[in-house]
């Protein structure tokens, strides 16, 4: 889902920033809140953030004969929501983006509002709704590969803004159905691989305290 | 044994599987959407490059797995040393 440097044009790269912006400095101060509060241990958080790192470092080949990674944000989405998840995965792309050429800084502001923010936040308001009728690691399923297929199509709509097919609203659908064409089946797949191991891991987790449990949303 | 982990590991091993009896460029996703750029927008050039891109394939996955091993390192020391360790350490 990473939008490669220079690929936006300047007004777009800033209007994502914009938007990026403020989520991520709430995020950052909401994750500082927690680690001074003792709410819950600093290890949750470094989990959170270690899912992310790994999954989001597995290019993996998918069905169509291209590779593409998950986002690991299932687990930060239902631990903290979306705003700590915004904070730590801007930790992530700001790696891929130094050290690895893979996205940019000047792309960063979509890459986390896709990755980071719209993603998660459709992967959390899943994880709100179904948790009351179901377990706790088919929820986490559900949210993290909401999130993850979400992340794509906030991707795809991004570039479909900056390169419509032609002017005007039918041209940015025309492009967006075309983008989401490079990623939907290969995002299809991956996705659900991506929810599988979240909810693996949530599991254990979840054994871990009793405050995470409360904060999960798990009785018993 | 956590059947959900089990289940992802299967279908991440079935997917790898599956690349090896398939043809394909198996490139990355995120390139093609590059591609897909130039086609929908020919006049549009890329404004500004990477600061520093790794200098070959190798050490970018390299850096790649140094990644995927910082995040397993954390996952791996939160999930080992919680009941195990105090269990053998309650046992003399």
């Amino acid at each position: 889902m990473h939008i490669m440097e220079g690929f936006l044009p300047g007004v777009w790269a800033l209007a994502w920033y914009a938007i990026a912006a403020p989520v991520v400095g709430y995020g950052a101060l909401k994750t500082a809140r927690l680690v001074k509060d003792g709410d819950v241990n600093k290890s949750h958080i470094a989990v959170a953030a270690a899912f992310i790192f790994v999954l989001s470092a597995l290019k993996l080949p998918s069905v169509t004969g291209s590779t593409s990674h998950p986002t690991g944000t299932g687990i930060a989405v239902v631990l903290f929501g979306p705003a700590v998840t915004a904070f730590l995965s801007t930790i992530v792309l700001l790696y891929q983006s130094l050290l690895l050429g893979h996205g940019g800084l000047t792309t960063l502001g979509a890459n986390v509002t896709s990755m980071g923010i719209i993603g998660p936040l459709f992967g959390w308001t899943v994880y709100r709704s179904v948790k009351p009728h179901t377990d706790l690691q088919k929820a986490t399923f559900a949210a993290a590969l909401v999130a993850d297929w979400t992340t794509y199509v906030v991707t795809s709509t991004q570039l479909a803004l900056a390169f419509p097919a032609e002017p005007g609203l039918s041209g940015v659908i025309d492009s967006a159905i075309t983008f989401l064409g490079v990623f939907a089946v290969t995002q299809l797949p991956i996705g659900i691989v991506e929810g599988a191991l979240a909810a693996g891991l949530i599991g254990y987790i979840s054994m871990s305290s009793e405050s995470v449990r409360t904060r999960l949303g798990v009785t018993a | 044994m956590n059947r959900w982990l089990a289940a992802g590991g299967l279908l991440m091993v079935g997917l790898i599987l599956f690349s090896f009896t398939t043809a394909g460029a198996w490139g990355g996703a995120d390139g093609a959407a590059g591609e897909k750029v130039d086609s929908v927008a020919p006049d549009y050039d890329p404004w500004f490059e990477s600061l520093w891109t790794p200098p070959s394939g190798e050490i970018e996955s390299l850096l790649f797995s140094l990644q995927a091993a910082i995040g397993g390192l954390i996952i791996g020391y939160y999930l080992g040393r919680g009941s195990p360790l105090q269990s053998a350490s309650e046992t003399p």
